[in-house]
């Protein structure tokens, strides 16, 4: 990489030969390569216009229903389109409460995993353990959906009924109707809620931080942390004063692009929760939404001007997660590490 | 600190006026007898760890079976491993200093957050694996769909054919789009430099994260809405490709940026042109990568299941016409299979998911011993067939440098028969 960035124009330039004239390497000459060049920008430009489409015509058949709606569109919590009365006040809420959910949880998940493949394990469990993260990654999300529903959720019930109980003046962890002696006070209350759906949602996003931070981490100049043991720092003093500074960046950009991929999770999000209308912020407390699981619950039942309401909500989704990523690319490209990776 | 501290003692224990300059005496530092240990594990490590784990399991059962009224799985386990940790911190503390006891903790600390994810990986797929166990015996579940099903019918009859095939053809018609159009999309990133290339790289890396139900979204408006096409396999093939894509694109770029540089110049310096460069050069070398990314792609576009699901439809008879009618993949088998209450269908549900998983593993384990090496590094039959054509080159340049000596007859009427490159060359 460092040698093509090394030769940016011609290297003889400044000793030229009048009698000779510098061939030239950089321009396609010929017709065969000016053929290569219009099919290669053509594919980008396919692909940018694919991916421009995507945002185009969601707009172009969300119009009808923002026309309608205006300001509100952002505002109301109900989803009744054929009355004119929707908005995605309380599936963004929800969205985010996931999304938020899972972060805590995968963050520190994450970031130990990748300090323990690129710092602590043995060399020869690293490709192993690389294999399994990718894995991990790619485990289809309704498998994910499939064991929240049957297995974590049965766990984390007593999980949360404790924090509700212990941490229940912590506004976002109380659940109403919940404690010792209340009538409604059964495993129900709990099930269904933000909170287990961001868990397994967590499961699904660590992959992705983890592989963006490793790859980051095993970038830090060996010369640093050399230096750092010589001056007697142990293998954490190491990783404190090296590594972690050095793949600020990368946590940042890792933890961000899960994020991303958390909000717009659909499936295993759709499996776990029960669906309510109203702006949850009770993260323990069963009925919460989310805008992907709106599209996926609506979709067939819905008019054309409701089907207009749902691409605005997908649009709506489309632009929030558009902005994390770029939020998180930039991130990591300006860090440190960031700008020796990126050719 | 020694040399800073002799340095002052030195001059001070001097009657006469100081020196301008002093010297400090330099004695030998203490070198230790062995390198400090910056890694790894020694005997004393290893019972200390037992020794708190011991202890930990000890008091939490304590806790939880006497003292305090606390219940529940999750609470003991973290119970157990705080009260653990807590003790290998004293332990360690015994004999070592504050460093080296915030390392020890760390180092746990970090194994078990490796631990905790493996652990989580490995129950998602044994608990499929354990709840499919009653559909997968029966091998209807593989042959039949499930149009004569109910969902009352027991296990043995029903099964799903439709969903596999569907999956298959789904996918076929993705990567038929995708391979083409993401790999020359990246060798484009890769060889054509500029602003509007930059700006294609940034694009596709933001929509990476496109949420696959926005793909689906977007086939639903176009291909649907607007052309008024019915939902089909041909539809769900676009969703996916939509979403496969940035994918395929992103990971591809990565691996040809990969390609040693040298190469690219010893291609150039010979006077190829740019597009055999890529082709017998750039590709060849990173064939490898490109065919992991392709399979990681893959993996993800066959598990997904939001952008089937708006284009697609639902079926429970075989369709094997993409163009016509609705098609189900697997994905979408399982999610609909889950939605009944019906016990059956939620064992069909497992079972496919194990199917599903299957085909993921299968698709992850080709890509890993494809893609084990990097760009660049050969198999072994790889390099006995490089070092066969170089031996065959170097042979054809001393014989055109000395025709007489390699006049062996047999040779060279079977390289004018059968090699006509070389017979034309010579």
């Amino acid at each position: 990489m460092s040698s093509a960035d090394a030769v940016p124009g011609r290297p003889w330039r400044g000793r030229r030969r009048p009698d000779r004239a510098a061939r030239r390497i950089d321009a396609a000459r010929g017709w065969g390569d000016r053929i290569f060049r219009y099919q290669l920008t053509a594919s980008g430009v396919a692909v940018l216009a694919i991916m421009a489409a995507v945002g185009v015509f969601l707009l172009l058949r969300a119009t009808q229903a923002l026309k309608v709606s205006g300001f509100s569109f952002l505002t109301t919590a109900d989803w009744q389109p054929d009355v004119h009365l929707f908005g995605i006040a309380a599936v963004l809420t929800g969205t985010v409460l996931i999304a938020l959910v899972a972060v805590v949880f995968s963050l520190p998940l994450a970031l130990g995993t990748a300090l323990f493949i690129s710092e602590v394990a043995p060399r020869r469990l690293r490709r192993t353990l690389i294999s399994m993260v990718d894995l991990m990654a790619a485990v289809p999300s309704v498998v994910y959906g499939l064991w929240g529903l049957f297995f974590l959720q049965q766990y984390m019930v007593n999980l949360s009924r404790w924090l509700s109980t212990w941490f229940g003046w912590i506004p976002f962890l109380k659940v109403d109707g919940a404690g010792a002696g209340q009538p409604l006070d059964s495993a129900s209350v709990y099930t269904a809620s933000t909170f287990i759906a961001g868990l397994v949602v967590a499961l699904m996003v660590t992959p992705i931080q983890c592989s963006v931070m490793r790859e980051v981490f095993s970038q830090a100049p060996a010369g640093e942390r050399e230096g750092a043991y010589a001056l007697g720092a142990t293998r954490w003093g190491m990783i404190r004063a090296v590594v972690l500074p050095y793949g600020r960046g990368g946590i940042i950009g890792g933890t961000m692009l899960g994020l991303g991929r958390a909000l717009g999770e659909t499936i295993a999000v759709y499996l776990i929760i029960s669906p309510v209308f109203v702006i949850q912020p009770h993260i323990l407390q069963t009925g919460t939404n989310s805008v992907s699981s709106l599209i996926a619950l609506h979709y067939g039942d819905s008019s054309d001007f409701g089907m207009s309401a749902l691409m605005a909500a997908g649009l709506a989704l489309f632009v929030l997660t558009l902005v994390v990523n770029f939020t998180a690319s930039s991130i990591v490209a300006r860090s440190r590490s960031g700008a020796q990776s990126e050719a | 600190m020694t040399v800073t501290e002799e340095a002052p003692k030195a001059s001070a224990a001097d009657p006469v006026p100081a020196p301008a300059t002093v010297l400090p005496s330099r004695e030998p530092a203490e070198v230790p007898p062995q390198p400090r240990r910056v890694g790894g594990t020694t005997r004393s490590d290893v019972l200390a760890l037992c020794g708190a784990a011991a202890s930990g399991l000890s008091i939490a059962l304590l806790l939880f079976g006497k003292i305090a009224p606390l219940s529940g799985t999750v609470g003991f386990v973290v119970t157990a491993y705080a009260v653990s940790l807590v003790i290998y911190a004293v332990l360690v503390g015994l004999d070592h200093d504050g460093p080296a006891v915030r390392d020890r903790v760390m180092t746990v600390v970090l194994w078990s957050a490796a631990a905790v994810l493996f652990i989580a990986l490995v129950l998602v797929i044994g608990f499929t694996v354990w709840r499919g166990r009653d559909a997968l015996p029966h091998l209807n579940f593989f042959t039949q769909d499930m149009q004569a099903a109910g969902p009352l019918d027991p296990l043995t009859l029903g099964g799903i054919t439709h969903a596999i095939l569907g999956t298959l053809i789904m996918i076929t018609i993705a990567l038929v789009i995708t391979v083409p159009l993401g790999l020359a999309c990246a060798v484009y990133l890769n060889q054509i430099r500029g602003r509007f290339s930059r700006f294609v790289r940034t694009i596709v890396e933001a929509m990476t994260a496109l949420p696959s139900i926005v793909a689906g979204l977007m086939i639903y408006a176009t291909w649907i809405l607007i052309l008024g096409q019915e939902k089909s396999g041909l539809a769900a093939g676009f969703a996916i490709t939509v979403m496969m894509l940035p994918i395929v694109i992103r990971a591809a770029d990565v691996v040809l940026r990969l390609v040693p540089a040298n190469l690219t110049e010893a291609a150039e310096a010979l006077g190829a042109p740019r597009w055999r460069t890529v082709w017998h050069v750039v590709l060849p070398t990173a064939r490898s990568g490109l065919a992991t990314a392709v399979i990681l792609g893959t993996a993800r576009g066959i598990g997904e299941t939001s952008p089937v699901l708006l284009t697609a439809g639902y079926t429970a008879a075989l369709n094997a016409d993409p163009l016509h009618g609705p098609m189900v993949s697997l994905p979408l088998a399982v999610f609909t299979f889950v939605k009944s209450p019906e016990p059956t269908m939620i064992a069909r549900a497992f079972g496919t998911a194990v199917v599903l998983m299957a085909l993921v593993l299968v698709l992850f384990v080709i890509a890993r011993v494809l893609g084990g090496r990097g760009p660049g590094q050969q198999s072994k039959r790889q390099a006995r067939r490089a070092a066969r054509v170089s031996q065959r080159d170097a042979q054809r340049f001393e014989q055109r440098r000395h025709p007489v000596l390699f006049l062996q007859p047999h040779e060279a009427s079977a390289s004018a028969d059968t090699d006509p490159r070389t017979g034309e060359n010579l």
